[in-house]
């Protein structure tokens, strides 16, 4: 089973030579640390960054410089800022090859929810909405179990949704898995983890195609 | 040259009432207009709609103004971080209008161009397209969204000029750009305001027609909400 950074170093092998890429908040964030040393990505930013770089050294945090979680970041050469109007434009334009995000629930047929919960304070959906409604490539990190240990890949999501028909691709602390034809479609088991685990954590319908490799990483 | 300076937030608020909506820059707390958000809550005009991603932090940023209740709506993207923000939405007191972050920004961008609505796929299939139009190009979903009207844009930019001409700093930039224009009265607040002449034209990112008063702010503070630093 992985934890939190086994799930972003897993995910961060999507990575390609080449991409722009969005990472959300929580699991997301932790991918730009293991993402390979040979191969160039830009991180974007919505907030109105493309390049972004590692936390600054204590002392030269700039307050004008910030992430979309607002946590005071620095730039790589060959950085720039923009407008938010002109950051959604490169999302929705799909001119960022990559999005991933964390969720609450996500469904066999692509939806995701992950903005709100009934009852509890909403916060709001920042640019999810955005995100999921226009990325060609979507790659969900989250836990397959809640903290109930019910299942967050569903049949259909019990959530009020952030966007529908959008996920692609979900890698949790058990698998990897494609969304395919309206179900979940196991593709890599975490070390340790037994394909009757996940078929047991998984409340969607999960396609076992043959034998499942273990995940390498 | 039009010239387009005001010698403080004092003049730059001229024709401010209760019951405006206002277009308020900034992401968090970064590229707030602190002089215009000070001289607002001085006005002590209410029943006010903010329409800004964020809602600040308790005691800073629009935090401010919902302390002294003068806020009626708002309308924004994701309000977290404040206490006082919660209390007054679960309690009725606050309206708030919770919107996709990149539809508010282009509401905005819309108003500015002239463009009476458009069409975006953020949203759609969920509770923020409720009783909207909604359309299909080439395959895909698409909602309807109209630009925002607002009778005061309150912008914050890093240098300006005499003719209002504006230059950004950093991802302080944020929504400021879109809302220039994009009311009916635009005040810029700048760091540092100098003659006209003395920005390169080249490096202007919002021309100056887009402002209608501009004013040297003073006593920025800027705070920084997530101070995140490495070691060396």
């Amino acid at each position: 089973m992985l934890d939190k950074n086994g799930i972003a170093k897993r995910i961060a092998k999507e990575v390609r030579d080449g991409y722009y890429v969005n990472l959300g908040i929580g699991i997301p964030t932790l991918v730009a640390n293991f993402v390979q040393e040979d191969i160039s990505v830009e991180f974007q930013s919505e907030n109105g960054v493309l390049g972004m770089g590692p936390f600054p050294f204590d002392g030269e945090e700039d307050a004008d410089i910030i992430n979309a979680g607002k946590q005071t970041i620095t730039t790589l050469p060959g950085a720039s800022f923009f407008d938010s109007a002109l950051s959604f434009g490169m999302i929705r334009g799909k001119h960022v090859d990559l999005t991933i995000l964390g969720a609450m629930e996500v469904a066999e047929n692509g939806d995701i929810a992950n903005w709100k919960i009934p009852g509890k304070m909403v916060k709001g959906m920042g640019g999810a909405m955005d995100l999921v409604a226009s990325a060609e490539n979507i790659i969900v990190a989250m836990m397959h179990t809640n903290k109930a240990g019910k299942s967050k890949l569903l049949k259909k999501c019990t959530l009020p949704l952030t966007g529908v028909g959008c996920v692609k691709k979900v890698v949790t602390n058990l698998a990897v898995m494609e969304i395919e034809n309206g179900s979940f479609k196991l593709l890599e088991c975490a070390p340790g983890v037994s394909v009757e685990e996940i078929v047991a954590a998984t409340e969607g319908n999960l396609i076992v195609d043959g034998e499942i490799p273990e995940m390498i990483l | 040259m039009i010239r387009k300076v005001v010698s403080s937030a004092e003049e730059a608020l001229q024709g401010v009432s209760s019951g405006m909506t206002f277009m308020l820059g900034g992401f968090g707390l970064c590229g707030i207009p602190e002089n215009a958000i000070t001289e607002l809550v001085r006005l002590g005009v209410n029943d006010i709609t903010c329409i800004s991603n964020n809602a600040g932090v308790d005691d800073f940023g629009l935090g401010l103004l919902l302390q002294q209740k003068q806020i009626k709506k708002m309308i924004s993207s994701y309000v977290g971080e404040n206490d006082e923000f919660e209390r007054q939405m679960l309690s009725g007191e606050l309206e708030v209008e919770l919107t996709p972050q990149g539809t508010l920004a282009e509401k905005c961008r819309a108003a500015q161009a002239g463009c009476p609505a458009f069409y975006t796929p953020a949203g759609y299939g969920t509770e923020v397209a409720e009783g909207k139009e909604t359309r299909e190009f080439n395959g895909k979903m698409y909602v309807l969204e109209p630009a925002y009207e607002a009778d005061f844009a309150f912008v914050k930019a890093w240098k300006g000029d005499e003719a209002g001409n504006l230059i950004f700093k950093g991802t302080a930039r944020n929504f400021n750009p879109c809302m220039c224009g994009a009311a009916k009265i635009t005040v810029a607040e700048v760091e540092e305001l100098v003659p006209a002449g003395e920005l390169d034209p080249n490096a202007i990112h919002i021309p100056g027609i887009f402002v209608q008063r501009i004013f040297q702010g003073n006593a920025y503070e800027k705070r920084i909400e997530q101070r995140t630093v490495r070691s060396r």
